[in-house]
């Protein structure tokens, strides 16, 4: 149980406050609601390369990230296609320093233009280290096309291609700021060892003369259901073959999202997980083999993906996997197998409450979703989920018309 | 209102760490606990030192304790994996270059159910023919895809060239899976797994009832052998200095570079730290601040310290444009003459002593985290006065003193450097 109070300051800026004084530590944790599903389709990555140059300066803070070590902070941001999430952890003593240095920077940036040269060449070279130097590391540059033909989820959040960073001008980082860096698109999570009238006052006095900005209404291309099945084979200079089935499912915000949740674990949580169990310690068909979801906020993806071992055909390794399909489809779990996967998502969550920033993190993720208090319901959520519903998704998601198969073919010398 | 001036801020003056209370068992074996927060769970670790190194048999520790969890007298891979499931616990085995350890994650109300599944396979394991086999064509697997990895290439390297041919320089290939049988393992698994060489570290919320529970169980557990030979081959470094291995098609190359330096029991070891710091241990780093942040040549680079048992390092690594590996290199060179040659300015030494500081801090997360600290000085044969001396070090070292360190330890010449890659 997370418990947390809640107010909005005049500019529509949600603030959350969350108590936790195991800690000497607080965090001060602001998610923009704002992802990579947001961009131009002429102009991917952005959202990416946006978020490094906020720490590029701010209008009233030359450096950001030096004020900060200097009162014993860290801090970091990542993004995803949906949001971008940027924290903060120092001292409790030191909060306001939090404050102070992310207010300037959502009041506006200094938009320097040498700060937008070094992170195009930064964020090229981790285009490069995660995507293109990694063996497998262009899988969701391909997939996610495969998956999606209208949505933006089409494109990863490091973009579809280098040049699209290559051009970034900082023209079109004044207007993507204007658009969606202002007080009614974010969400602040204050918490740890702090004073929750204390994080009031400093919120009204950093954060309120921000003016509200324009509200972003999003208009995204919806993605049609899928009614084909899709497929495509690369030949590349990886070690192994590799393949990857993956199926449309539902929004984050579904019921169905609990059902696939534990659908998933069945199939690959942990050593005892049906994928492990059945096709690497018994068929012995991969080395290793999972099924995961994208937890996306709009139709996600359901994905299985394995290395089949030395000697097992491609489509061995396909029809093995679907026979696991099949079985879901055709079987209801036994009880004890739903049993485990909810106690294992039960303790999961206690486990997570140790971390202040997971808390902190997971309380504006559903602030944007709705409601904070969601994460303290999640738990009833998967308790309540049925052997039936599982039955049911199966038969839902996992056809071939629903599917798209990516397979990597290891280039012989 | 002011938007130009920092909010004041405070120094941190101390930290409070939590202490352990112990308990000795008959059989050698020596428990800790570390009793705090509110949540019903626990986190025990089970830390083993390992065993002298045999060059001719490389993977064996790695082997036996990676299958730990395959199956023991009583339970299957399979009736293990479910039990620890059921009950929504976590089950992690590590092998270290010192030590080698298994990890239960559990909720209290189910440590009945799930602790005596890991005194099974503490005491009982068989490394099934089996499940061997199984491992080994998967590690193999695993194996190729790391090798097309630089960074994964460079470390080894960097590895090997230090400390030889022992545990801390291992680098395995896949001809050396072959030499991985069932009877050495046995013969491993039995000298190692004894509660003489075991120590049992608990966080969380421990009753006595939880208490009970553990020293109990772990009691009745006997020493089947002499105590194991934990002593460790002589580290020899490399003669060569220099090592490119070279990929023709990389995008990126991977530079990996540094030396042996001192462990955490060497005086210097706490005003090394703050040295590393200011050379590439946080985000405004020298070396992040120029090469990235200045150059933009690679998306990270970093430095960071080992401390071993027989040895401790000092290291460089990034992943940089292949087009820019030879400046990257030549940039590198500069800031460790530049801290050679010139004292740290005050400013920039103040800025890092508090974020070291506030590093320590926030390193305290919570009671596991405290267990972490713990193990840091017992397995140094340390106490806790350590952290006094490194707090005292951090706040009042002087620039000087670190401009001998480096002088000490950070010439570019004397290092021991890998480039997988183009150069």
């Amino acid at each position: 149980m997370v418990k947390f109070n809640r107010f909005t300051l005049g500019n529509g800026l949600r603030v959350i406050v969350h108590e936790d004084h195991t800690t000497p530590m607080a965090v001060l944790n602001i998610l923009y609601d704002v992802g990579a599903r947001d961009e131009d389709p002429d102009q991917t990555g952005f959202a990416h390369l946006f978020e490094h140059l906020m720490f590029g300066g701010s209008v009233n803070i030359p450096n950001y990230d030096e004020p900060l070590q200097r009162v014993g902070g860290e801090n970091n941001a990542f993004t995803s296609n949906d949001i971008t999430n940027y924290y903060i952890t120092l001292p409790s003593a030191n909060i306001e320093t939090a404050f102070w240095l992310e207010s300037d920077r959502m009041l506006s940036l200094a938009f320097s233009k040498k700060s937008l040269e070094v992170q195009r060449n930064v964020v090229i070279e981790e285009f490069k280290q995660r995507y293109l130097n990694q063996p497998y590391g262009d899988v969701w540059l391909k997939l996610r096309p495969l998956v999606y033909k209208k949505h933006p989820y089409q494109w990863a959040t490091i973009g579809k291609e280098i040049k699209h960073i290559e051009d970034a001008k900082i023209e079109d980082v004044k207007a993507f700021f204007k658009k969606h860096y202002n007080p009614q698109n974010a969400i602040m999570v204050v918490g740890g060892d702090i004073d929750p009238e204390e994080v009031k006052n400093l919120a009204e006095k950093w954060f309120g003369p921000i003016p509200a900005g324009e509200k972003y209404v999003r208009d995204l291309p919806q993605e049609p259901e899928q009614h084909d099945e899709r497929r495509e084979t690369v030949t590349a200079k990886v070690p192994l073959n590799d393949v990857y089935i993956a199926f449309q499912m539902g929004a984050r915000l579904e019921d169905s999202f609990y059902v696939a949740e534990l659908m998933s674990d069945i199939l690959s949580r942990g050593n005892s997980s049906r994928l492990y169990r059945n096709l690497v310690k018994e068929k012995q068909l991969f080395s290793e083999v999972h099924a995961y979801m994208s937890s996306s906020l709009d139709k996600g993806m359901f994905v299985f993906e394995g290395k089949p071992n030395e000697g097992v055909s491609i489509s061995e390794a396909e029809t093995a996997i679907w026979e696991e399909m099949e079985r879901l489809k055709n079987e209801e779990v036994p009880a004890d197998e739903l049993t485990k996967v909810q106690n294992k998502v039960e303790s999961t969550m206690i486990f997570s409450e140790m971390s202040l920033l997971d808390k902190a993190m997971n309380l504006a993720s559903f602030e944007l979703l709705g409601d904070a208090d969601m994460l303290n319901q999640e738990p009833g959520k998967f308790i309540r989920v049925t052997a039936g519903e599982i039955k049911d998704l199966a038969n839902t998601l996992f056809h071939k018309d629903n599917s798209s198969t990516l397979i990597y073919l290891a280039e012989k010398n | 209102m002011n938007r130009k001036t920092p909010p004041a801020s405070r120094e941190i003056e101390n930290i409070n760490l939590i202490h352990p209370t112990s308990q000795a068992l008959e059989n050698g074996c020596a428990i800790f606990y570390f009793d705090s927060g509110d949540a019903d769970l626990v986190r025990i670790e089970w830390i083993f030192g390992n065993l002298r190194f045999d060059p001719k048999r490389p993977l064996l520790n790695v082997g036996v304790h990676t299958m730990l969890s395959d199956g023991t007298s009583s339970l299957t891979a399979a009736q293990i994996a479910d039990k620890i499931d059921f009950y929504g616990a976590f089950l992690q085995v590590d092998y270290g270059y010192d030590h080698s350890s298994v990890t239960l994650f559990s909720l209290n109300r189910h440590l009945q159910n799930t602790l005596p599944v890991i005194k099974d396979i503490i005491t009982s394991s068989i490394f099934p023919e089996r499940e061997l086999e199984t491992f080994i064509r998967n590690q193999r697997q695993k194996l190729q895809v790391s090798l097309q990895k630089n960074d994964f290439v460079a470390r080894r390297a960097f590895n090997k060239a230090l400390y030889g041919d022992t545990l801390y320089g291992l680098i395995a290939d896949s001809g050396d899976y072959d030499t991985l049988k069932r009877g050495d393992m046995l013969q491993h698994f039995n000298e190692l797994y004894q509660p003489s060489n075991c120590t049992i570290i608990v966080a969380g919320k421990i009753s006595k009832e939880i208490k009970a529970l553990i020293s109990d169980s772990f009691g009745e557990w006997s020493n089947k052998n002499s105590p194991p030979d934990t002593s460790q081959p002589e580290l020899v470094s490399a003669p060569e200095h220099f090592y490119f291995i070279e990929k023709p098609e990389a995008l990126q190359s991977a530079i990996r570079m540094g030396n042996r330096t001192i462990n955490r029991h060497h005086p210097d070891f706490p005003a090394l730290q703050v040295l590393n710091t200011v050379l590439g241990g946080y985000f405004g780093s020298r070396l992040m601040t120029n090469i990235r942040e200045d150059k933009g040549y690679t998306y990270g680079i970093g430095s960071g310290m080992s401390s071993l048992k027989h040895s401790g390092a000092l290291f460089i690594a990034t992943e940089v444009g292949a087009d820019v590996c030879k400046l990257a290199v030549t940039e590198i060179e500069k800031e460790l003459k530049l801290l050679q040659d010139q004292p740290i300015p005050e400013e920039e030494l103040s800025l890092v002593r508090n974020f070291m500081m506030g590093s320590l801090l926030g390193s305290l997360e919570n009671v596991f985290s405290h267990a972490d600290k713990f193990k840091n000085l017992y397995f140094a044969d340390l106490g806790y006065d350590y952290y006094d001396r490194y707090v005292e070090i951090v706040k009042t070292i002087s620039a000087t003193e670190l401009q001998h360190l480096a002088n000490d330890y950070l010439n570019f010449d004397q290092f021991y450097k890998v480039i997988v890659g183009k150069y």
